[in-house]
């Protein structure tokens, strides 16, 4: 399939990128890794005329903890944090994750912050950013801005970001002693979209109670969702095998999922009730075992 | 419509052509460039058959402009063999048969160049997940997985 023609443009400068989309405002469309606009513009889904290849700018692509926080280039692969020591040292939730992203060939091209700006509630990195409480940081004609996570993603395939504004940063704080995360995608073959998925991550205190936990949900709702409710029960807890099913049950009530050829919506809740539990489980483990 | 010159280089040879802005890197590969050894399987990002190196990592040919190559340095199959000297992965998929239909093979190839390069000693699990984005429909991933470990014995004896 040979995606509709368009007009290519290649910035070597963030602000000549944004320039670019004052000027052409709803025709253009970012290229980052293009793995998810290439298919969808093959498909007809997205009919751009402009693409601004923001690959050609530098200082996009990096992955380093600064000022206790993880920052990551919003053209970082996600090979990167698959390769990367950081990561598989301090922050299994986002290596379970890449793992999990397409397959070996798209993940040396795709990026996580294409990952994030396409909007798709179907995508892992949401959740996992949901989990994590990162912040995403957007650049446009007034300068930078903070957004957090929870106000990212407002609607079924739409961003916080305003037509001229660029996705550059994300920011994750860095995880405090004993903490652990996990994430458990159930898919029917390498490369599909999530029937569901969950983030967890959380650190326990010296007693060994949970003290702080985010839970996200991929892929069973119209965006990204936070497991507010399985989050409220278990921080500041003793973890029990009790609350842990509890837990698992108060996920699936948070999440809307559809019947798709995925399966039903029951089926998808059901999964999610195991997949929080497992989740949460591991993600205990993990913290145990951290120093 | 836009075009625009690019310079690629593709085993070793710089090539300077004029194309579309929406011509795909396999397009490029296959028809401009008449180098048929890289494969269209499923056009969707899924198969694997299209698979070549950019700057040394392996890439789904059909999901990328050539625009977007533009001064990058590829390898394709045709670019592995040296001297009329198989490649140990090339050897590997004659000697294990590797093959049946063959069309999966150049990307299978492709992707496993990459993943021996990061991982010389990959148990087998890890070479099936290093080529979980290749498909064979023949479905011969035993021989497939048996001559990428071919491949892995010989490169370590050479390099010894």
């Amino acid at each position: 399939m040979i995606p509709p023609p368009f007009e290519y443009l290649s910035p070597n400068q963030l602000s000549e990128a944004i320039s670019l989309l004052q000027k052409h405002g709803e025709d253009a469309k970012i290229l980052a890794g293009g793995h998810s606009l290439i298919p969808a513009m093959k498909l007809r889904f997205a009919l751009p005329e402009y693409l601004i290849d923001i690959g050609g700018i530098e200082g996009m692509d990096y992955l380093r903890e600064e000022g206790g926080q993880l920052r990551i280039g919003a053209m970082t692969r996600e090979s990167s944090l698959e390769d990367s020591e950081l990561i598989s040292k301090k922050y299994p939730l986002l290596l379970d994750t890449v793992k999990m992203i397409a397959d070996p060939q798209v993940r040396n091209m795709a990026t996580v912050g294409g990952n994030l700006a396409h909007g798709d509630p179907a995508n892992d990195h949401p959740a996992t950013m949901i989990a994590l409480r990162a912040s995403v940081f957007a650049e446009g004609p007034n300068g930078s801005r903070e957004i957090r996570i929870d106000d990212f993603f407002p609607d079924f395939f739409t961003t916080a970001l305003d037509t001229n504004e660029i996705l550059t940063e994300i920011r994750i704080s860095s995880p405090p002693p004993k903490s652990g995360g996990a994430y458990l995608k159930i898919e029917r073959k390498v490369g599909d979209y999530a029937t569901a998925a969950v983030a967890c991550q959380l650190n326990l205190n010296t007693s060994g109670s949970i003290e702080q936990i985010g839970i996200g949900l991929t892929n069973v709702g119209p965006t990204p969702i936070r497991a507010t409710s399985a989050e409220n029960l278990l921080r500041g807890k003793s973890p029990s095998d009790d609350l842990i099913k509890e837990a698992g049950l108060l996920a699936a009530g948070d999440s809307d999922p559809s019947d798709d050829l995925r399966g039903s919506a029951e089926y998808k809740k059901d999964l999610l009730c195991e997949l929080t539990q497992r989740a949460i489980r591991i993600s205990i483990e993990r913290s145990e075992r951290s120093g | 419509m836009s075009k625009h010159t690019v310079t690629i280089e593709i085993n070793g040879s710089s090539f300077t052509r004029e194309v579309d802005s929406r011509l795909l890197l396999v397009h490029f590969i296959r028809e401009d460039l008449q180098m048929t050894g890289t494969h269209i399987g499923c056009d969707t990002t899924h198969c694997g058959a299209c698979t070549v190196l950019m700057d040394g990592r392996s890439i789904k040919s059909c999901t990328l402009f050539t625009i977007q190559a533009n001064g990058k340095s590829l390898t394709t199959i045709e670019g592995l063999e040296s001297g009329g000297k198989l490649h140990p992965l090339q050897e590997g998929f004659h000697e294990e048969h590797g093959l049946q239909c063959g069309f999966c093979t150049p990307g299978m190839i492709m992707r496993a160049v990459e993943l021996l390069g990061k991982n010389p000693n990959p148990t087998e699990d890890e070479i099936r997940t290093g080529i979980s984005g290749n498909l064979c429909r023949c479905t011969g991933y035993v021989n497939i997985v048996k001559s990428v470990q071919y491949a892995a014995e010989k490169m370590k004896a050479e390099v010894a």
